[in-house]
């Protein structure tokens, strides 16, 4: 490229890892989701006595087969405390997604052909809140060497090249909410572009802590109203929404030019066929009032995959239960769909597993191609009273069976940042 | 075994996570234990903590093995 003008290469996905407040494992986790069930619940690892926020969707602890999370089965004790939880849930869901691949490269030449992208949107949180209480109880001496390692948001990618041997681009994405759409579209531009054959891209976050709930609500974006019915708090497009459910959780793709992954006989779940992204140019946290950052986001998205809106059938909407936001998504996805509007089912699946933030663009992705391979539209649960009416089918409380070729999914973040990314069914 | 190498087994166990038969009063935490410098530094500050005893940056970077450290920190306590 650029110089010699070589023509960008075609990315399939051939792996895909989760970990969520639904659980571990992509099978595991989308049966749940598409039967509607909520990973919502009360927080239970520190007190919230002094929080307006007091719920949460948090990865259950468990065993591995029963698709809950035991950090013991999946990262050796002395390599736990080098790195922040949002690191452990990159690393658990990149093993998935890799070992899903079969893309286990020994030869030096694959190794360097194969890059990491894993982003977060905050990284090391509660690491960086432990060690502030350290400092402030002037003990600034016993601030661990891994203090710095593990709160970086760069080391889950970090991590997850030096366990590989992957020796490719060793990259991450910090954009807030929009994080994982943007590691997926930017290491999808990598290996387009010859960088690298292979990317293992996502995101992950973990921020159900003091700080993160605290400072979310002094923003005042969390749902304050629904502490004792925590499963009804997350209500995407719903008349009694009040504010996101902070949901923590990685989500990883294996990512793969197309020739490389036909070569080795990979299975394809889904190619990569498009990817816009944009900037509001507003303000900090609120989006544009006529959703013209989104619109472009997935106009440009379009446009890159050479598709119309009326190509699209389903849209996983960044939907975070926030009152003004997610009727000022619906308000572009319709103006960009204008007649075709009809035909589209577009769903909030934060409904379920709550806003993952960094981890909820990769998490959602995998819900668009999961979307397309069992053809069905998954539920926004709660939506009961829509605070407005539209053509577009927002799939309320139950999942539906329809035909989906192409799905496009949308993160939005603070600082007014804007990404949508477009999957087809495999080629 | 005095009760302090008793201690400092246990600490080099529990942070570096290697069986118990391989600490040796001999093992040196890079060579044979799988340590990197991150992790001495944090073994060093463990030390500290159980111990009570102050291991300045020059004296930490002599402590190669297992029975370096015990010998200074029963040097420390003896001196307290």
């Amino acid at each position: 490229m650029f110089a010699q003008g070589l023509a960008p290469r075609r990315v399939v996905v051939t792996g895909m890892g989760i970990v969520s407040p639904l659980g571990l494992g992509v099978d595991h986790v989308w049966k749940r989701l598409v039967s509607g069930e909520s990973g919502i619940g009360p927080i239970t690892h520190f007190d919230v006595k002094d929080l307006p926020a007091k719920i949460a969707g948090q990865v259950p602890d468990g065993k591995k087969d029963e698709g809950g999370l035991d950090l013991g089965e999946w990262i050796p004790v002395k390599d736990q405390k080098k790195m922040d939880r949002f690191i452990q849930l990159a690393w658990v869901a990149a093993e998935e997604a890799i070992q899903d691949s079969g893309w286990m490269p020994e030869d030096e030449p694959s190794r360097i052909a194969t890059g990491v992208m894993i982003g977060s949107g905050i990284g090391g949180l509660e690491t960086i809140q432990e060690a502030s209480a350290l400092v402030a109880s002037g003990r600034t001496r016993r601030l661990s060497p891994f203090f710095i390692p593990s709160a970086l948001v760069n080391l889950a990618s970090g991590q997850v090249s030096i366990k590989y041997g992957f020796k490719g681009p060793n990259h991450s994405a910090v954009t807030a909410c929009a994080t994982g759409v943007h590691a997926i579209g930017d290491a999808a531009r990598l290996i387009a572009l010859g960088d690298a054959d292979v990317m293992v891209a996502g995101g992950a976050e973990a921020a159900i802590c003091e700080l993160g709930i605290g400072g979310f609500c002094a923003a005042r974006a969390l749902s304050t109203g629904f502490n004792d019915n925590p499963t009804a708090a997350s209500r995407p497009w719903d008349k009694e929404r009040d504010g996101f459910v902070m949901g923590e959780g990685a989500g990883v793709l294996v990512l793969e030019e197309l020739e490389h992954a036909k070569a080795r006989g990979a299975k394809i779940y889904a190619e990569v066929v498009g990817y816009g992204i944009s900037g509001d140019a507003h303000h900090i946290t609120s989006p544009a009032e006529d959703g013209s950052g989104g619109f472009r986001a997935m106009e440009s998205a379009l446009r890159s995959a050479g598709l119309a809106p009326g190509d699209v059938q389903y849209v996983n909407a960044h939907g975070t239960s926030t009152p003004m936001g997610d009727d000022i998504e619906l308000s572009a996805v319709e103006r960009l769909f204008g007649e075709d509007g009809k035909k589209v089912a577009m769903s909030s699946t934060k409904s379920a597993v709550g806003h993952l933030l960094g981890a909820a663009g990769a998490v959602e992705a995998i819900f668009s191609i999961q979307a397309i391979r069992d053809n069905v539209a998954p539920p926004t649960l709660n939506l009961e009273d829509p605070s407005r009416e539209s053509v577009i089918d927002r799939v309320p409380k139950e999942a539906q069976q329809r035909p989906i070729d192409v799905a496009l999914s949308n993160s939005f973040g603070f600082g007014g940042t804007n990404a949508s990314v477009i999957f087809r069914r495999a080629p | 075994m005095s009760e302090t190498a008793e201690k400092v087994k246990k600490i080099v166990v529990e942070h570096l996570g290697v069986e118990e038969a391989k600490v040796t009063p001999e093992a040196s935490f890079i060579d044979d234990l799988g340590a990197d410098s991150l992790d001495t530094v944090e073994l060093v500050m463990a030390f500290e903590e159980a111990f009570g005893v102050e291991i300045p940056d020059d004296a930490a970077e002599k402590i190669q093995t297992v029975k370096d450290a015990i010998d200074f920190i029963e040097k420390s306590q003896a001196s307290a």
